[in-house]
């Protein structure tokens, strides 16, 4: 399991090393996971160390966003002020950007092989 | 002769982190369950109920968000080698992604563009200041990239933070009703729609409606964050904003 976590570790660094010395406009975690997916790639499997740590961390996304969102609190005044176009602007983009995405992506898609009950 | 005994346990605790590590797990933990309890009811997310209590708990005991900050930072931490993590399920799902990626394309530059355009040109209309709009353009990136871009195009990088998570807790809420109100069934396009939209916290939601939602969500996130990077200045130029 440790050892899971060296290799997650030694990829976000590797990623954070290379966005910083040819200033990519990604960030290194982003740039750890596009290394990481080319060594599985050519390796064709992951050890099961690395599987138990990632699914850990996975399964328990959303309780690291956590002390980001409490975040929020320092625009309390701004987001009070300009509550409204915010609000707005949040939702309208938010159904937007979810319907354009999801109907192109799904777009003459031949229909999911789990089914999900479709007719 | 208790009274200072409680004054002494405080001071020592808000010097360490321990406390506010401890109090952010037991806050996700709390609405976790919560969320169960309410059959995984989308209002009950428990990011959204968690950041609730623990903005609570700050307000009620007068403590800074940058104090809160030093113990809780050690969660935060764990996003980098989260997201580095992502690459396995991608792994497993590349064969699939493979087979759409024309579709996949197409679905990334025009979801990326929706997403600043009506962003900015929702708050324009509705009369936001320019510092506000320039926050919300990159909303839907992930909060370390849509940072980077806000500061070049004249946003308050820390105002853009708290917009990413605030549209990625909607995205979390109410995306997979609204995919299946506007007919997408496809698990792929679900994910990846969620991902495109809404970062690591649609992710997160897209990993609970199943692995491969959660694997071409993370591959949405990835991408956005490179899409918005090199189309947003260009779409704010065109927009005249």
């Amino acid at each position: 399991m440790l050892s899971g976590f060296a290799v997650l570790l030694s990829f976000q660094l590797a990623g954070e090393v290379l966005s910083r010395a040819l200033r990519l406009p990604v960030p290194g975690p982003v740039i750890g996971m596009a290394l990481l997916l080319g060594a599985l790639e050519l390796r064709g499997s992951s050890e099961d160390g690395l599987r138990t740590v990632a699914n850990g961390l996975l399964s328990h996304l959303s309780l690291l966003f956590v002390p980001a969102g409490v975040g929020v609190i320092l625009h309390a005044s701004r987001l009070a002020a300009e509550w409204l176009p915010i609000a707005v602007s949040l939702v309208a983009s938010t159904a937007a950007t979810l319907a354009v995405t999801g109907w192109l992506a799904q777009r003459g898609s031949p229909r999911d092989e789990r089914g999900e009950g479709e007719p | 002769m208790m009274g200072t005994r409680l004054a002494e346990i405080w001071v020592y605790l808000a010097q360490t982190p321990l406390l506010w590590l401890a109090l952010t797990v037991v806050a996700y933990v709390l609405a976790d369950a919560l969320h169960a309890r309410l059959r995984r009811h989308p209002l009950a997310h428990p990011v959204l109920v968690a950041v609730a209590l623990l903005i609570a708990v700050l307000a009620a005991s007068g403590t800074p968000y940058g104090d809160y900050f030093e113990g809780a930072q050690f969660v935060h931490f764990l996003l980098g080698p989260a997201i580095v993590a992502l690459a396995l399920p991608l792994h497993r799902e590349l064969r699939n992604v493979r087979a759409r990626a024309l579709r996949l394309g197409a679905a990334l530059l025009a979801g990326s563009a929706t997403a600043v355009i009506s962003a900015a040109g929702t708050a324009w209309l509705l009369g936001a200041s320019r510092p506000t709009i320039a926050s919300l353009a990159p909303k839907s990136t992930t909060a370390p990239v849509a940072m980077g871009i806000a500061e070049k195009i004249g946003g308050l990088p820390s105002l853009t933070a708290a917009l990413v998570i605030l549209t990625g807790i909607l995205g979390g809420v109410a995306g997979p009703a609204l995919l299946r109100i506007v007919r997408v069934r496809d698990a792929a396009a679900r994910g990846f729609a969620l991902g495109v939209t809404s970062h690591g916290i649609g992710t997160a939601r897209a990993f609970q409606l199943g692995e491969r939602e959660g694997a071409f969500s993370g591959l949405g996130m990835g991408l956005n964050a490179l899409a918005t990077t090199l189309l947003l200045p260009a779409i704010l130029r065109l927009l005249g904003l």
